[in-house]
Parts: structure tokens; C-alpha cells; sequence
């Protein structure tokens, strides 16, 4: 198929301000046309989306995905989660190094990106900072980035010594790149398995103190700070905490280039959902309390916020089904961040359509430097996600498209239906044949 | 930080908790907070009526009925105390240890469950070092599942036992427990709060009859936020403060093997919260005397103290067989009242 068209929905395309009755003319991969209803001019021959009382967007951008591949296909493949992707609407992901072995070199990150894998929709690999993701020795990242590579990270693994993450900063700086760091100075969370609270306290759980993950934040960003460079980006992973997001808004404040991301869980759940010892309600960072829950919510209302990602770690069914403090960190996201953005974000605290899109999009494709993506503009690629941002539905773990289904939002209602995503003009994911 | 700048809004409605599906099967008891107090009084009673029973006929009401016994952890008054009571009861039981059995060998907590079922146990007790294992049992086999002590978490019987051993000494004959049995009654727990499940259990049990609880003990040992894990929770760090208020006093052993790393100077400990027969006399000269055990003389308690007048320790060994007795009598008997899952 080299051409497709979808018809009569309203195209919201936060990066170019359209919202819209449009019809849009996908052709090569790429959008070939945009126009008002009927008025295509170069439409003929071409398949047909009827799109009617939908809603066409550009292809959600999930920053923050595991894809377990190379290393772990029994948890999830390249193919497995970027299926999951497209069910979700998303039509590029940024995959974490931490496979088996690590992604620290060229190579992987091209085998990663290789047709063989079967994408369902883009993969961006991000390359880890340091060799093996020890925190000892830089990589190449010239060579990471013509590879591919769209940012680095040692992600899980945090890096801790001051001297290895300055000079990390600098050396992707000089190539153009980010560096995504998990905040966690794990010298402080050793053993602990969630929140450090009264939560945590009467379940007997060993935890984690917010300040593990705001003193790596005011780390880094005294050290953007002293490097004095404009080119030095750094982006925080999956906050969680008030106080980390606080030295993020005093950062950005000070004019310096400091992001962050939070996922759909940190500004949804406490440590309360944790229960009687749900596994599924495991991840690093953990939830965290009411108040740390409240300061997401609220950042991500006010724009500090700069993306939703989802942090998408697959583990398979016997990984979970074990002690609590046994139990891998991680869920599953892919399906439901689209669901639950809607459903809470837009339904219930009130943030305009256009921008729980933008969080899921213009912003994370403008993070990660990639042209053409995040808009739907004439030219750009033809990422397109169509949904019904009214009609409610109920996720079932069960029928995922991903391997794994360690999710807390089993039966939960979420908001917005997928009906197509397309990938580069090529449809990837069809709720009716799904 | 200008905190005027973000204001925080307040009233968003936010996703609720769902509520807990535990305990999955009637017969089970995880945690004190499963219980009601007509739960408690019934068992209380039930442990008192058993324990004056005729041997041979208490030996009939689970004759041949299969109950298992699993530690993951040593254990001497509990795991005796508990297979005496299942024996005194007439039921066969089966010890399984993580040290002579499969698990030695990789296998997991469910599949060890899996496999006890298959063999025809009814009700399974479980000691484990992880906090919430006895969940994740339960929600696994279904059976009635007797938490014998997880990880930091939950020792319920130990705090029905000791509840037992508080009511014979402060509430001699009492039949049921109420709201207010033990209203104007101050215990005291003393040590290693942190790591302790006896703790959190009886912390979470003695307020719901009126006890005031006060927690004591060295920072490292008891952070403050363990006055919010319920009402009636309190803390005095000054043990000669605490042993002035109290009726009770309830001494904890420094759990070594989950400190992790923590350093702790044992001299400073001990002369700050040592339970001494001076001390003892000189602030607390009639309350009673508890310790879960194991005790270490001459570091949390000397000898003089444990086996003095003002000591019930061992008498909370004996209430354990007849606490445990009901226990175990509940787990077979709602199972039978068609509580399978």
C-alpha cells in the first residue's frame, strides 16, 4: 500500500495549533495532504479510513519502554512490545539499554533497529552511558549516535560517581545528545522493595526514602550547572518525587536545560495501591505517597512536565508470582497511557485534549530530536494514531499484545478508544482485526 | 524552594484503592487486622474451653485431618507450639523446612504450596522470612492459611497469645473482649520495633480494646513514622519514662539477622534500655513482664528479670499451644462450612 487516506475525522496536531475537520492523504510513508473535508486534490486510487467522529493525532512517542530484546524474549521481543506499542497508539518507542547483554554498542543498536526484528512501529534505541552500564567507562557516543542511538542512559542503573556522570553530560553534549539518568542513589535503597512511609512501615517492607531519588536530581543538576555548556541536556526519568520535580522547576527556573518525564502510574497511584503485596504495583522508582502523587498531577498541569512516558517493564507471570521483596521492578504501559491519560488527565482534571497529546508526542519527539515526527504537518512521517476520545472501555490484561501482562490497571475503565494506528503509512494496528 | 509558586490543589478526585480480596478462604488468619473482636472473643474462649478438655476427646474434633507445617525460618515456640496444638487436636501434620526440602532446590513458595494441596494438607501454617508470603500462599492454594509469622510483617498469633496472658494478669474471667476491655491498660514495647512483627501485631490488636500503646526504643530501631501505622500508637523514647506508665511491658530481642548492615553499639543499647531488676523495681514495680522469645539474656533483659516474679514469659509460652489450638480449629472447621474457594 503507498497510499491511504483517513477521512472526516478532527486531526488535532498540537505542534502545528490544528484542530480541525480534516482530511488527510498519507503517500510514501509520508503526509502527502492535508485538507478540509472532500477537498483532497490528489486522493484517487488511494485506500480509504473512514474516520468519522474520530479523532487522528500524531503517533503517541513513548520516550521510556523496555523491549527485553536482546537477551530476555521469554519477558518480551522487539516484536511483541512494539505490537503492544501500536495497540496503544504508539508509533515510536525509546528502547532502554538494559538488555542481555547491555546495548553499549553500534552494533546492537542497529540489530535492535534491524528489519529482522519485525517492528510493528519505530524502536529508537538509547544507547547506555557507561560500558556494561557499570558506571565506569564512557562509551563511544559519536559512534552510538550514528548508529542510531537517540539519547544515553544507564537507566536502572544510575550513575553515581560525580567525575563518570560529568563527564558523561559533556561528551553527549558534544554529539547532540541527552542524557536520561534514573535517579536513584542506590547506595541508600539497598534491599527495599517500595515507598519508605507509614505504608511501608506496617507492611514490613524495607524502603526507599524519597530523598534517594531528589538527591541524584540536585546532583545533576549542579553539574549541568557547572558545566556552563548550553548543549548539555539532562532528562529525568520517571520522576516520582515532589522534591526531585521541585530542584527540575528551580533548574529550569535558572535557565538551565534540564526535562523530565513522568509515567501514568506515578501521577495515578500511591503507595497505598500497593495492597496486601501486589507485585504488579512493584516498580522502581515506587509509587509514592499521596503528596508526591498530588506534585505529578500538578506539575504535569502547570508544564513543568515535558513528557508522559510509560516505562514499559515486562517481566513474565512466574517473575511476579513470588515474594513481594523477590519480585522484579517493573509494569507494563504501552496499552493503557493513552486510556488513563485520558480518562484522568483530560476527563477529570480538566487538561485540554491537545495537550495530554503533546505530552504523548510533539514533546517527547522534540526531547529525542526527531524530525518529522510528533506533528502531522505536510511532510512528516505518516505516524497517524485514530481513536474515539469519547467512548470508555475496560483493559483486560488477558488479551495483551505485549508477553507480559504485569499490570496494576487490570479492569480498570479507561477512556479513548484506538481504532487505527498507522506507522509510516503502513497500518499498524486495526482494533477490528485485533 | 518558592513552595507559593505551585500551589498544591486540593479535592482532586483520584483513583481509589480497591478493596482487599484477602482473605480468600474464612478459615485463614494473616493478620490481626482480619479479625473482628467477636473473632478474637470467640477464639480467646474457644482456647480456654479446649485447653480444659478431656485429652482423649479433644483428640476426636480434627482426628486424621491433615494440616502442614512450613517454615522457611527456625522457629522452637512457635512451630512446637503449633504442631502440639494440630496433634492435641487429633490432626496429622507434616513439617516441611527450607532446609531439608525442594525449596533448597529453587522451587517457589507457590509451587511448594501447589504441592502440599496435592498431598492432601488442609491448612497450611507458614513461617517465612519475606513480609506478605502468607498473601501470596493464600492467594495461590485457597487453603486456609495460618501466618505463623512473614518476614517483619505479621505474627498474629503470637499477639492473640500475649493478649491471652495480658487479660489473665489485668482482666481475670473476662468472657468477651469489647471496645474498652483494656481502656486505661498502657503497654509498652521495648526495643527492635523496626524489624519486629510481634510489634506491628500487637500494636494493631490492643488498641481496638483500649490499650494505649507506647513504643520505645533508639531511632535506629524505631523510626517515628511508626506511631502513624495506627490509632492508639505512641512513642517515649525514654525507656524509665515509659516503664512509669505502664502496666505491661513488653520486651523485644534485637532481631541480628535482619539489622543489614546497621551498625548498633550494643553497651549504649543496654544501658539505655535494658530491662534491669533496679530499673524495673524502681519505675514499673508491679507491671507484667512479656517477651515473645527468643530472649538473649543479659543484653534486652537480664536473668534476673526473665525469671523473676513480674515475668510471664513462660506463662505466654503455655497460652501459645491453647491460643494456637483455636486457631487451628477455625482454619479446618470454616473450611468445613463451605469456605473452599
Amino acid at each position: 500500500m503507498t497510499a491511504l487516506v483517513i477521512r472526516g475525522g478532527q486531526l488535532i496536531d498540537p505542534a502545528a495549533g490544528v484542530d480541525a475537520l480534516k482530511d488527510v492523504l498519507l503517500k510514501d510513508g509520508k503526509v502527502a495532504e492535508i485538507a478540509a473535508p472532500g477537498k483532497l486534490k490528489s486522493a484517487n486510487g488511494a485506500d480509504v479510513l473512514d474516520a468519522t467522529g474520530l479523532t487522528l493525532a500524531p503517533g503517541l512517542i513513548d520516550m521510556h519502554v523496555h523491549l527485553r530484546e536482546p537477551g530476555q524474549g521469554y519477558k518480551e521481543t522487539i516484536a511483541s512490545g512494539t505490537a503492544a506499542a501500536a495497540a496503544g497508539g504508539f508509533t515510536a518507542v525509546a528502547a532502554m539499554p538494559n538488555t542481555v547483554p547491555v546495548n553499549d554498542s553500534p552494533e546492537i543498536t542497529r540489530w535492535m533497529q534491524a528489519p529482522e526484528r519485525r517492528a510493528a512501529v519505530r524502536v529508537f534505541p538509547i544507547a547506555a552511558a557507561t560500558r556494561g552500564s557499570r558506571g565506569e567507562a564512557l562509551n563511544d557516543y559519536a559512534a552510538l549516535k550514528s548508529a542510531g542511538a537517540v539519547a544515553v542512559s544507564d537507566d536502572g542503573r544510575p550513575i553515581l560517581k560525580d567525575n563518570i556522570m560529568r563527564e558523561t553530560l559533556a561528551a553527549a553534549a558534544r554529539v547532540g545528545l541527552m542524557v536520561i539518568q534514573h535517579a536513584e542513589d542506590t547506595r541508600l535503597t539497598q534491599d527495599a522493595s517500595m515507598n519508605l512511609g507509614p505504608v511501608s512501615f506496617k507492611l514490613g517492607l524495607r524502603g526507599m526514602a524519597p530523598e534517594a531519588e531528589s538527591s541524584i536530581v540536585e546532583r545533576d543538576i549542579r553539574l549541568v550547572n557547572e558545566l556552563r555548556d548550553t548543549r548539555v541536556h539532562l532528562h529525568v526519568a520517571h520522576t516520582s518525587t515532589a522534591a526531585a520535580l521541585a530542584a527540575v522547576r528551580q533548574a529550569r527556573r535558572n535557565g538551565l536545560r534540564v526535562t523530565c518525564e513522568v509515567a501514568p502510574h506515578h501521577f495515578l497511584l500511591t503507595d497505598e495501591h500497593v495492597g496486601l503485596y501486589d507485585t504488579n504495583a512493584k516498580m522502581c522508582p515506587p509509587l509514592r505517597s499521596a503528596a508526591d502523587r498530588d506534585a505529578m498531577i500538578e506539575a504535569i498541569l502547570d508544564g513543568v512536565v515535558d513528557a508522559i512516558a510509560t516505562d514499559h517493564a515486562p517481566h513474565a507471570v512466574h517473575e511476579k508470582e513470588v515474594e513481594f521483596d523477590n519480585a522484579p521492578n517493573g509494569i507494563t504501559g504501552l496499552e493503557t497511557a493513552l486510556g488513563l491519560s485520558l480518562r484522568w488527565l483530560h476527563k477529570e482534571w480538566k487538561l485540554p485534549l491537545g495537550r495530554v497529546l503533546s505530552l504523548l508526542s510533539a514533546q517527547p519527539a522534540a526531547l529525542l530530536g526527531m524530525k518529522g515526527r510528533g506533528t502531522l504537518i505536510v511532510g512528516s512521517f505518516a505516524d497517524v494514531v485514530v481513536f474515539d476520545p469519547k467512548a470508555e472501555w475496560t483493559y483486560n490484561a488477558r488479551a495483551t499484545k505485549s508477553k507480559s501482562r504485569n499490570t496494576p490497571f487490570d479492569g480498570w475503565t479507561m477512556q479513548g478508544k484506538i481504532r487505527w494506528t498507522v506507522s509510516e503509512g503502513r497500518i499498524a494496528y486495526n482494533a477490528e482485526s485485533a | 524552594m518558592n513552595r507559593t509558586a505551585t500551589p498544591v490543589r486540593r479535592q482532586l478526585n483520584t483513583p481509589p484503592v480497591a478493596a482487599s480480596p484477602f482473605p480468600y478462604n474464612p478459615g485463614s488468619l494473616l493478620s490481626v487486622e482480619d479479625l473482628s473482636l467477636e473473632a478474637v472473643s470467640h477464639l480467646l474462649a474457644r482456647a480456654t474451653a479446649l485447653e480444659n478438655e478431656d485429652p482423649l476427646v479433644r483428640a476426636r474434633i480434627l482426628a486424621k485431618r491433615r494440616v502442614a507445617l512450613l517454615f522457611y525460618e527456625s522457629s522452637t515456640r512457635t512451630r512446637t507450639s503449633f504442631e502440639l496444638a494440630a496433634k492435641g487436636l487429633g490432626a496429622d501434620t507434616t513439617l516441611v523446612s527450607s532446609l531439608s526440602s525442594s525449596i533448597e532446590k529453587g522451587e517457589s513458595l507457590k509451587d511448594t504450596g501447589l504441592t502440599l494441596r496435592a498431598l492432601g494438607a488442609e491448612a497450611i501454617i507458614l513461617r517465612h522470612n519475606s513480609s506478605g508470603a502468607a498473601w501470596l500462599l493464600e492467594a495461590e492454594t485457597r487453603l486456609p492459611v495460618l501466618n505463623a509469622g512473614d518476614g517483619m510483617h505479621q505474627h498474629p498469633t503470637q499477639a492473640l497469645l500475649d493478649l491471652r496472658t495480658i487479660l489473665a494478669h489485668l482482666r481475670p474471667g473476662i468472657q468477651a473482649v469489647t471496645a474498652e476491655t483494656l481502656a486505661g491498660v498502657t503497654v509498652t514495647i521495648v526495643g527492635d520495633i523496626l524489624h519486629s512483627r510481634v510489634a506491628r501485631s500487637n500494636m494493631l490488636l490492643l488498641p481496638r480494646l483500649g490499650a494505649r500503646v507506647v513504643l520505645c526504643g533508639p531511632k535506629e530501631l524505631l523510626p517515628e513514622l511508626a506511631a502513624h501505622a495506627g490509632p492508639g500508637i505512641s512513642i517515649e523514647r525514654n525507656f524509665e519514662a515509659a516503664l512509669a506508665q505502664s502496666q505491661i511491658v513488653m520486651m523485644l530481642r534485637i532481631q541480628a539477622e535482619r539489622l543489614a548492615g546497621m551498625q548498633l553499639d550494643l553497651e549504649e543499647y543496654k544501658a539505655n534500655y535494658q530491662l534491669t531488676g533496679p530499673r524495673l523495681a524502681a519505675h514499673a514495680p508491679t507491671a507484667v513482664v512479656l517477651h515473645p522469645g527468643p530472649i538473649i539474656r543479659g543484653l534486652e533483659i537480664t536473668a534476673g528479670v526473665a525469671d523473676g516474679p513480674q515475668s510471664a514469659i513462660l506463662e505466654q509460652v503455655r497460652n501459645g499451644v491453647a491460643i494456637r489450638m483455636a486457631v487451628v480449629e477455625r482454619a479446618l472447621k470454616a473450611a468445613d462450612q463451605g469456605g473452599r474457594a
